[in-house]
């Protein structure tokens, strides 16, 4: 159990982690690795972690195109990767 | 070769590019000649919103004719250009744009465009992210957004087939009376007659020509498909679009095949220059937010900037110039371009080739311009 748990919600899967998580890791925690899909169809994770590539996007709380690795973890959250 | 040539098209902009087209069809051997690429300039900052506006009869005439010819083009129109028929959804604040937005229903109606009155409940239901409050709007259901360089491209393939020759990076410096234009380099090409397409740089090469820059700038953001469903603009943009005078914005964007957003609209005399101004750029997004609280959510990933070539009596400027009959003008179109590039095409060809234009081409005449146009304004 992590120190100040909070409860959030990957792809429908409950995910517990500690307070200060950057929501990429705890996606990663998870076990998902493919965050989004590219125009062109093929698979794509975080690669920088500090908010440039865009490449960690996801659906957060309903709102699209959101960075993961810019957002910390909050109780109840609600995220998913694309399809 | 030069001997045979029939007409020089200077500026390989859409409407360039379209009386390109048109002239070729029509027999003509055409020569295109560019500075830059394709589509390059102010076609590159347009949206590509193919609109019917009514500010005047002859606004109306024009638009409307260019309207159906682009429709009729559809079928043959290739994939790059991203067709959208999403209609144009004019948004009214309040009671003194609603009464607008129902004449302006009347006046379409009755010259058999398709509209449709939205009360404020009709509103919600179209476009869920406007914000509340609105009084209504008007859709125009048959116009539609195109991607502009493509058409560009396409229109000058057009013109290439029918035997149009086409040359790009040539900096052109004058067009003279004797129809021939002359090149930076001192040469010089000759035809039977020169035209000036060349929009917000057309005074440049025809001194005198009643046309000023006008500066817009346009944000492009990430992809969110379904956030509006039409191009969606305010009917405070009429206010904003026929102010001469000072800077000003308005709330204007467009749904894109690809989910992303276009938003203008900033118009700017006196800035000469292409650099992104963040202080109206601030403006014009404050403005798109108001209208859609949700879109100050988004990411922009592109902001950048054009030139209109504004006329002060907000129509183009289309057939032989007051300068010389060997120099005719395809220019001034100021917002738009891109909406009147085909009518524009067809009108200056039957004018060029003596046959009888399908709308009267005196309003767009040069010569009304003949003692300055100071009187227009």
């Amino acid at each position: 159990m992590p120190a100040n748990p909070i409860q959030l919600r990957v792809n429908g899967k409950s995910v517990l982690v500690s307070a200060g998580t950057v929501l990429a890791a705890a996606i990663a925690q998870a076990g998902v690795t493919k965050f989004r899909r590219a125009v062109t169809g093929g698979p794509r994770g975080p690669l920088c972690g500090m908010g440039i590539c865009m490449e960690c996007r996801v659906t957060i709380n309903g709102q699209t195109q959101c960075r993961s690795c810019q957002t910390l973890c909050e109780e109840g959250m609600e995220m998913r990767t694309d399809e | 070769m030069s001997q045979t040539r029939d007409i020089i098209i200077v500026g390989a902009g859409i409407v360039g590019v379209a009386c390109a087209m048109e002239c070729a069809r029509g027999g003509l051997k055409v020569l295109v000649l560019d500075r830059g690429p394709i589509g390059g300039g102010t076609t590159a900052a347009g949206m590509g919103h193919i609109v019917v506006m009514d500010d005047s009869e002859a606004q109306f005439a024009l638009t409307h004719y260019s309207r159906s010819l682009w429709h009729e083009l559809r079928p043959q129109l290739p994939e790059d250009i991203e067709i959208e028929v999403c209609g144009t959804l004019w948004v009214a604040a309040d009671d003194e744009e609603m009464a607008e937005v129902h004449r302006k229903a009347k006046n379409y109606g009755q010259r058999g465009v398709r509209v449709e009155v939205l009360n404020s409940a009709d509103l919600e239901k179209a476009e869920p992210n406007l914000r509340r409050g609105l009084a209504g709007g008007l859709r125009v259901v048959e116009d539609f957004v195109i991607y502009p360089p493509c058409a560009a491209r396409h229109f000058l393939e057009q013109a290439r087939k029918h035997g149009a020759e086409v040359r790009t990076g040539v900096h052109v410096k004058a067009l003279r009376s004797d129809g021939s234009v002359l090149l930076a380099d001192g040469s010089s090409i000759s035809a039977g007659r020169c035209v000036n397409a060349a929009g917000p740089w057309s005074p440049a090469l025809t001194p005198g020509l009643p046309v000023r820059k006008r500066k817009g700038h346009l944000v492009i953001t990430d992809r969110h498909p379904g956030f509006v469903h039409h191009q969606i603009v305010e009917l405070g943009y009429l206010k904003s679009a026929h102010s001469t005078g000072r800077d000003s914005v308005a709330f204007n964007i467009q749904p894109r095949k690809t989910g992303q957003m276009l938003i203008g609209s900033s118009r700017q005399f006196d800035a000469d220059d292409l650099t992104v101004d963040q202080a109206i750029l601030d403006r014009m997004l404050k403005r798109a937010i108001e209208y859609l609280p949700a879109l100050g959510r988004l990411s922009a990933i592109r902001a950048w900037t054009g030139h209109r070539a504004a006329t002060p009596d907000k129509l183009p400027l289309i057939g032989p110039s007051t300068v010389s009959d060997r120099i005719w003008l395809a220019t001034g179109h100021e917002g738009l371009g891109i909406t009147t590039s085909p009518g524009t095409g067809r009108l200056l060809a039957d004018l060029l080739l003596g046959r009888k234009t399908e709308i009267p081409s005196a309003p767009y005449a040069p010569a009304r311009f003949a003692n300055g146009g100071a009187h227009h304004e």
